[in-house]
C-alpha cells in the first residue's frame, strides 16, 4: 500500500460527484447571464446581472425563502420532538411492540408522489376526505386544508414521512443507554423529568444532530409534495425556493431567470452546509 | 399479555397510548389499503364505508390501462443497478476516508453532503440537455446514472461511519503480513463491514425506488418508474380514488414489504455512527 493508493480509491467518488456538480453549475452560470427564454429562442445575448435582479426583486422570492425555512424548521421540530416522545414510549416492552415498530416505520417507505396524493385526496379533501368527516362528526365546519392552510398541509405530509425515521434512530440510540445508571439515579431520588433532562437527552445528543443533518439534506429541496398537491399556491403561499425555480423554468419558460435562482439555491445550500458543519461536524470524527 | 404479574397500570397505559399513536400514524396507509379494494362510489361515500365487499376490479384496470409490470420492471432494474454501482464507487472512497484520514477528510465529506442539499430542479435544464445530447433520455441507463450520483453522498457517509467502527489495527496487521489490497478487502473489510454495506444498499434501494423528481423529468413511456405511473393517476378532479389507491398500493407494497423484512438491518446503518 503506497501513499497514492488512498487518494486513488477516493478518486471515482470525488471525480463523479465533482462532474455532477461542476458541469451543471458552469452551464447554469452561463445560462444565468444570457437572455434564455424557451419560448423566444431568437432573443439571445448577454444581459449581465439582469436575471439575478429579476429573481431577487420578484415579490415571490422573499416568500419562498421564508417558506423554505418554515418548512425545514417546522418539520425538524415536529419530527425531533415527536420522535423522541415516540421512542421513549416504545422503548420498554409492551404487548405488540414488534408490530408497532413495523407499522410506525411504514410511512418512511412511501414514495413522495403517493404520500402527496393520499393526503391531498383521501385525507384532506374538504368534502369526501377523512378529516372532513371527522370535523363533521364533531359538528365543526370542514376545513379546505390545501386552500386555507397550504404550507401547513405540506408540512404535515412531509413530517408524516420523516417522523418514523426520527423515531427509529432515537429508538436505536435509547437501546444503548445504560439502564443501571438510570436505576441508580432513580434510587437516589431523581424524578422522571430530571432523568430525562440530565441523562436521556444528553445521551441522544449525537442522534439528534444526525437527524437534523439528514433532514436538512433532504428537506431543503422538497418538491414532489408541493408539485402534486398545491402547485405552490394559492398565490405563493406554499412555494419554496426549489418550486419557485421550477415555476420560472417550466411555467414561465425563463431558463435564464431560473438559472439565476438556481445559483441562489446553491448559495443557500452552502450557507446551510456551513451551519451543518458547525452543528454536527464534530460528531463525525 | 399473559405474563404472570406484570399487568401494572403503567404497562396498560403505555400499551394503550403506544397503540393509539401508532394507529393514528399508520391510519392514512391503512385507509389507502382499504380504498384500493372499494368501488369508486364506495371510495367517496359519505359517511365513509368501513364494511364492504372487497373487489379486485381496480387492480385489473390498473394493469389494463397502463402496463404496471413494465413500470415495476423499470423500478426494479434502475434501483438495483444504481445501488450496486453506488456501492462500487462509494465503498473504496469510504474505506480510504475511514482508514487513511487526512486533515481534509471532513471537508471532503461535508462538500459531498452539501451537493445533496442543492435543489435538483436547479440542475434540471443542464442535465436534461446533457441527457438529450447523449441519447440517455427515457432510458434505464440514464436513470441509473442519475440515481447513483444523487445517492452517492449519503452512501459514502453511511459507509464511512460504519467502517470507522472497524478497528484499524486488524487491517494494519494484515497489511504488515503482506496482504494485497484485494485480499484485505475480500477477507477483512467485506466480512467485518457486511452489516453497514447491507444497510447502505438497503437505504439506497428504497431511495431509488421512491425517487420522483428525476424519473418524472427524464423518463416517460419506455423507462418510466412506478413513481411516474402514480403521477399519471393524479387527475385534476381526483375522483378516481379507488383506482389511484390500487395503483399506489401496487407501487409501494413491494418496497414496504421489503423494508419490513430488512428493517433491523436498515436501522442499524441509519444511525450514521450516532450510536456507539
Amino acid at each position: 500500500m503506497n501513499r497514492l493508493m488512498p487518494r486513488l480509491l477516493m478518486t471515482p467518488a470525488v471525480a463523479t460527484l465533482f462532474l455532477w456538480m461542476i458541469v451543471p453549475l458552469v452551464m447554469t452560470i452561463y445560462f444565468s447571464v444570457i437572455r434564455y427564454n424557451l419560448m423566444q429562442p431568437d432573443q439571445t445575448g448577454f444581459v449581465g446581472l439582469a436575471n439575478y435582479e429579476f429573481f431577487v426583486t420578484d415579490p415571490s422570492f422573499t416568500v419562498s425563502v421564508v417558506n423554505t425555512l418554515l418548512l425545514l424548521g417546522s418539520v425538524i421540530v415536529i419530527t425531533v420532538l415527536g420522535g423522541i416522545a415516540l421512542a421513549l414510549l416504545i422503548d420498554e416492552p409492551f404487548p405488540g411492540r414488534g408490530l408497532v415498530r413495523l407499522l410506525l416505520i411504514a410511512p418512511f417507505f412511501v414514495m413522495p408522489t403517493v404520500n402527496a396524493l393520499l393526503w391531498k385526496h383521501m385525507m384532506m379533501n374538504p368534502i369526501y376526505g377523512v378529516l372532513a368527516q371527522v370535523w363533521l362528526f364533531f359538528g365543526a365546519t370542514p376545513v379546505d386544508w390545501l386552500t386555507d392552510w397550504p404550507l401547513w398541509s405540506v408540512i404535515v405530509m412531509v413530517a408524516w414521512q420523516w417522523l418514523p425515521f426520527a423515531t427509529l434512530i432515537f429508538m436505536t440510540a435509547l437501546q444503548s443507554l445504560n439502564r443501571e445508571q438510570l436505576e441508580a439515579a432513580q434510587m437516589d431520588g431523581a424524578n422522571y423529568l430530571q432523568r430525562l433532562r440530565f441523562m436521556v437527552l444528553p445521551h441522544l445528543g449525537r442522534s439528534i444532530a444526525v437527524v437534523i443533518m439528514i433532514e436538512m439534506i433532504f428537506l431543503m429541496s422538497v418538491f414532489a409534495e408541493i408539485y402534486t398537491t398545491t402547485g405552490g399556491g394559492p398565490g405563493d403561499a406554499s412555494t419554496n425556493v426549489a418550486f419557485l425555480i421550477f415555476k420560472q423554468a417550466l411555467l414561465n419558460f425563463d431558463a435564464g431567470v431560473a438559472s439565476a435562482g438556481a445559483l441562489f439555491a446553491v448559495l443557500l445550500a452552502n450557507v446551510a452546509a456551513v451551519f451543518m458543519i458547525r452543528l454536527v461536524g464534530k460528531n463525525l470524527d | 399479555m399473559a405474563k404472570k404479574s406484570s399487568l401494572s397500570p403503567a404497562l396498560v397505559a403505555r400499551t394503550l397510548i403506544a397503540w393509539a399513536v401508532t394507529l393514528l400514524v399508520f391510519f392514512p396507509l391503512g385507509w389507502l389499503f382499504l380504498t384500493a379494494f372499494k368501488t369508486e362510489l364506495q371510495a367517496i361515500a359519505v359517511p365513509p364505508e368501513l364494511f364492504f365487499t372487497p373487489t379486485l376490479e381496480n387492480f385489473h384496470e390498473v394493469q389494463e390501462r397502463s402496463d404496471y409490470l413494465l413500470y415495476a420492471k423499470n423500478s426494479l432494474v434502475t434501483s438495483v443497478l444504481s445501488t450496486l454501482l453506488g456501492l462500487a464507487i462509494a465503498a473504496p472512497a469510504a474505506y480510504s476516508m475511514a482508514f487513511f484520514r487526512s486533515p481534509r477528510t471532513r471537508d471532503i465529506l461535508m462538500w459531498m453532503l452539501s451537493t445533496k442539499m442543492m435543489p435538483a430542479v436547479g440542475a434540471l435544464v443542464p442535465i436534461y440537455v446533457l441527457a438529450q445530447k447523449s441519447a440517455l433520455l427515457d432510458t434505464q441507463l440514464g436513470l441509473i446514472i442519475v440515481f447513483t450520483l444523487s445517492n452517492l453522498p449519503i452512501m459514502v457517509w453511511m459507509l464511512y461511519s460504519g467502517f470507522k467502527d472497524i478497528p484499524p489495527e486488524i487491517l494494519e496487521a494484515a497489511r504488515m503480513d503482506g496482504a494485497t489490497l484485494w485480499q484485505e478487502f475480500r477477507h477483512l473489510l467485506l466480512p467485518l463491514g457486511l452489516g453497514v454495506l447491507a444497510s447502505t444498499g438497503l437505504l439506497c434501494l428504497v431511495l431509488s425506488w421512491n425517487e420522483a423528481f428525476w424519473s418524472l423529468n427524464l423518463s416517460s413511456a419506455k423507462a418510466g418508474t412506478l413513481a411516474t405511473l402514480i403521477a399519471s393517476y393524479s387527475s385534476p378532479e381526483g375522483l378516481f380514488w379507488a383506482k389511484l389507491s390500487a395503483a399506489s398500493l401496487m407501487a409501494i407494497a413491494p418496497i414496504i414489504v421489503f423494508g419490513w423484512f430488512s428493517q433491523k438491518q436498515l436501522v442499524q446503518g441509519l444511525t450514521f455512527g450516532a450510536v456507539k
